[in-house]
């Protein structure tokens, strides 16, 4: 099974992100929450760090998304949103989960 | 604030400036300094309100919170105006960097640069930063 | 300290605010307003009912001053007024009118 990282910072605030994509390894999972869905949008100073690794695959919590005014704006190709029951599951498909806080 | 006249608050006014830099939700500091600006405007004093960095994210629109249960209190921001906060910044930069227009906020803000941020904050007595 | 109503009890913080807002009905008003001794008159729901929709609105309770000036604005000079509010609600319009209407302490009042 491959690791499944969470990120919680807007990633315009801190290196949180860079910090988790320096050690990910192609094929694990990035599920952005809380203020890290920042780092899921299209179009900003941060979007390149999650565009150019293609062969990670990247997820974002929809409510979280939804709380912060983004639910109509566009998301960074190859994202998916999930729901916090897609939270749990993807978190049973992969172990171990590390929390990049 | 129960006083019974209509009159203005005659007490001492400063310039304050409120400098708002973290995104709503992830933590508190939104909330409280919207708070706090709410109370120093109900004191009649100069309040400049600055969205700048994550801030910017706090006057978003579409906010729908139900899903992370918390309270979505961005029709507060609305209220500024009732508050007689008039003077409402967001810095261009921040903006853009997280591809944000003025279209994206829920209230009309007047768009400024960094340089011009520094000028309006030299300009002030006090400055508040959340 | 909290409220019974119809063999409910409602639940308030220490002074007397309403600690959950859904739990508000206008029978609680009327509960409320005996123990602010407010009889709560035609005028009186107006208040509360203008603050209830400031509410829904702006997601605060207004201080005073922002509410003397929004209800001047909606309902004109004669109500919009610290006299007139002050006739109604004794004990500061923007506190007891805002616990009759179940909504929090007014932010800005301090």
């Amino acid at each position: 099974m491959s690791i499944l990282h969470t990120v919680n910072k807007s990633p315009f605030e801190r290196n949180t992100l860079m910090d988790c994509l320096a050690r990910a390894k192609d094929g694990a999972a990035v599920l952005l929450i809380e203020d890290g869905v920042y780092g899921a949008l299209a179009g900003t100073q941060a979007s390149d760090a999650i565009a150019k690794r293609g062969a990670i695959k990247f997820y974002a919590l929809g409510p979280d998304l939804d709380a912060r005014g983004l639910a109509e704006k566009p998301l960074i190709d190859g994202i998916t949103l999930i729901d916090y029951s897609g939270f749990v599951d993807l978190a049973e498909a992969h172990n171990p989960v590390q929390s990049w806080l | 604030m129960d006083d019974f006249e209509d009159d203005e608050f005659d007490g001492p006014v400063k310039k304050f400036l409120f400098l708002n830099r973290k995104a709503p939700y992830g933590t508190i500091y939104a909330l409280e300094g919207l708070e706090v600006v709410l109370i120093t405007a109900a004191f009649d004093q100069d309040v400049s309100m600055v969205f700048a960095d994550d801030g910017v994210f706090q006057i978003k629109k579409d906010q729908e919170t139900s899903g992370i249960n918390m309270k979505n209190f961005s029709p507060t921001y609305r209220a500024l105006e009732g508050y007689e906060v008039e003077k409402v910044y967001a810095e261009k930069e921040s903006l853009e960097a997280r591809g944000l227009s003025e279209d994206d906020l829920v209230i009309p803000v007047e768009v400024l640069s960094a340089a011009e941020l520094a000028e309006l904050m030299d300009t002030q007595d006090v400055i508040v930063s959340f | 300290m909290d409220y019974n109503v119809n063999e409910t009890t409602i639940n308030a913080d220490e002074e007397g605010y309403i600690t959950d807002m859904g739990s508000w009905s206008k029978d609680l008003a009327d509960t409320i307003a005996v123990t602010e001794k407010i009889d709560m008159s035609d005028d009186h729901w107006e208040v509360v009912n203008f603050l209830r929709d400031y509410y829904e609105e702006y997601q605060i309770a207004p201080a005073v001053r922002v509410l003397t000036k929004a209800i001047k604005k909606s309902l004109g000079p004669d109500k919009g007024n610290s006299k007139y509010l002050y006739e109604l609600f004794p004990y500061g319009p923007a506190k007891q009118a805002c616990k009759i209407a179940g909504l929090p302490k007014p932010t800005g009042c301090v």
